[in-house]
């Protein structure tokens, strides 16, 4: 296990009746647990919209767990049996928005299972200590700079952008008229790949123009 | 313009004309402001019924329309892929069959204006024609010929439903489906990269976004309007703040809102003015569903959505529980 020395954060959804018991049982039992679960109290698996987990996901967690009560056992008969469906649906979800497919899980633990709770948690933990911090959907706070440093120095802030060296008339044509293109995504790469004339230029184009001027604009993980 | 495509406009405004007395009014399409558009139309008189067209430049859905027009008796043009959405909307019971009269028409595929915007000046075009395996733009330059395929719809070049699947009035000869069974090709592609490269073509992709929620307005089944979580405080789900975060979690719950509901009419993907390819997620989503529920949205009206019920015993799902 890498990484042990850091605490990521991994949100838990645990169900009143069966999870939320399950983990109390492994407290009282004095089991050790990683730290990094932060756990939520829901009425009933039933009760975690998917949008729970994907808004967990986007807005820092690294990992997110669903535990509910073991099918047929749920306290109100089938709130279980929904979320089974809906969170499979997103734990296949989850791969196209480029979300690794073992950040989120969901598992059944009843109110008696305190040592399996303990080794659900480790082993979650563990995989998410290997996959490492969530990457973030944040611009680099400098991307506007760098363009305006390409256009003129920045008054707002002056010791971003400008300082990168001179850009060449050349190069802000370039950035001006939509280059570089962006490929159009919308089929199988295969050779050649046609640009897409709506295609335009995006911020992470222009990050990449100013890095290339010797900024560091280098970002992923959290800035912690 | 072929001799049948012709016919077919003759039939369906004399079929419009006489359905008029019956309806309060009728939604169809009619020439746009340039040979590419068609522009959609109210339909109240016989005047208004002879501006009717039908051709492939009608690439709105209709249906999208439909909101807030309850207790109207509605007429409506229909090509296969925007049927499906009415059917959806009923099986939702959004809309009742009995005040609908549907014109249905079997549909040869749409344009990509996308896609002939790389080929062409759009703007230039003067006039555009399409016969059997070609499409002639008149441009000032001369004429372009361009291979039909090249300039259709994605999802006309594996469209299954040319025919809609519910309509009181059907104008036309059937067609044969192009696709027997999606292939998923876009998908398969865009999977082989790795996560990371995953996240960062959509980080590159969001970039663009603007936030106009075009995709929202467009989408036949965002039926929530007015109460839309992505503009209520309470919950308070997203900021109105621009950034990737909050424009990317838009995108993600709107697929996540649409599983098992999206007929992937594509009309997300044509509004967005930044040609963001958003209707990928949802085909995502919707071969997923295909594949653990066998199940596919606004093809048969009587049929449960699998969100909305479950099985005792998944036959798709392994048990989580015993996973590891």
């Amino acid at each position: 296990m890498q990484d042990m020395g850091r605490d990521y954060r991994i949100i838990g959804f645990l169900c009143n009746w069966c999870s939320y018991g399950g983990a109390d049982a492994a407290g009282v039992a004095r089991f050790s647990q990683p730290t990094d679960l932060r756990i939520i109290r829901v009425p009933c698996s039933g009760r975690v919209d998917p949008m729970f987990v994907a808004k967990a996901l986007l807005s820092g967690a690294d990992g997110v767990l669903v535990s509910g009560c073991h099918p047929r056992d749920c306290h109100y008969s089938e709130g279980n049996f929904y979320a089974r469906r809906r969170l499979e649906m997103l734990r296949r979800f989850l791969p196209i928005i480029g979300v690794d497919e073992g950040r989120f899980e969901y598992i059944w633990v009843s109110a008696s299972e305190g040592s399996r709770w303990r080794d659900m948690v480790t082993r979650f933990t563990e995989k998410i200590h290997e996959l490492g911090p969530m990457p973030r959907m944040t611009e680099p706070a400098r991307t506007m700079c760098a363009l305006e440093g390409m256009l003129g120095q920045s008054l707002a802030q002056p010791d971003m952008g400008g300082t990168e060296g001179d850009l060449s008339q050349a190069r802000i044509q370039t950035v001006l008229s939509g280059e570089p293109k962006l490929p159009d995504w919308s089929r199988p790469a295969q050779g050649q790949v046609e640009p897409r004339a709506d295609a335009m230029l995006s911020a992470s184009d222009i990050a990449r123009l100013g890095d290339e001027n010797g900024a560091n604009g280098k970002e992923g993980g959290h800035g912690r | 313009m072929a001799a049948d495509a012709d016919d077919r406009v003759l039939q369906l405004r004399a079929a419009v004309k006489a359905e008029l007395a019956n309806v309060d009014f009728v939604l169809g399409y009619a020439k746009g402001f340039d040979p590419l558009h068609a522009t959609p139309v109210t339909v109240r008189t016989e005047a208004d019924a002879d501006r009717l067209i039908f051709d492939a430049t009608c690439v709105q859905n209709l249906a999208t329309s439909l909101y807030g027009l309850n207790g109207k008796r509605i007429g409506l043009v229909v090509k296969g892929c925007d049927s499906r959405s009415l059917i959806q909307l009923m099986q939702e019971k959004l809309l009742e069959r009995s005040q609908l009269v549907i014109f249905g028409l079997p549909c040869d595929g749409v344009l990509d204006l996308a896609k002939i915007r790389v080929k062409a000046d759009i703007a230039a075009i003067h006039g555009a024609e399409i016969s059997g395996d070609e499409v002639r733009l008149l441009l000032p330059e001369g004429t372009k010929t361009l291979p039909r395929r090249d300039v259709l719809a994605d999802k006309c070049l594996r469209c299954r439903y040319p025919n809609p699947l519910v309509a009181d009035h059907l104008i036309g000869q059937e067609r044969t489906p192009q696709g027997a069974e999606d292939t998923y090709a876009d998908l398969d592609g865009f999977e082989k990269l790795s996560p990371q490269e995953r996240f960062d073509f959509w980080k590159r992709q969001m970039s663009r976004c603007i936030r106009c929620y075009a995709c929202r307005n467009a989408c036949p089944l965002c039926v929530c309007k007015h109460v839309c979580l992505a503009d209520s405080r309470d919950p308070h789900w997203l900021s109105a703040e621009a950034t990737l975060q909050e424009k990317w979690l838009f995108q993600v719950m709107h697929a996540l809102h649409l599983a098992g509901r999206c007929t992937e009419c594509g009309e997300c993907q044509r509004s967005c003015p930044m040609g963001i390819p958003i209707l990928l997620l949802k085909r995502k989503m919707n071969r997923e569903l295909k594949e653990v529920f066998n199940y596919e949205a606004g093809v048969d009206p009587e049929a449960v959505p699998p969100l909305h019920t479950f099985l005792m015993e998944e036959d798709k799902i392994k048990d989580r529980g015993q996973l590891w």
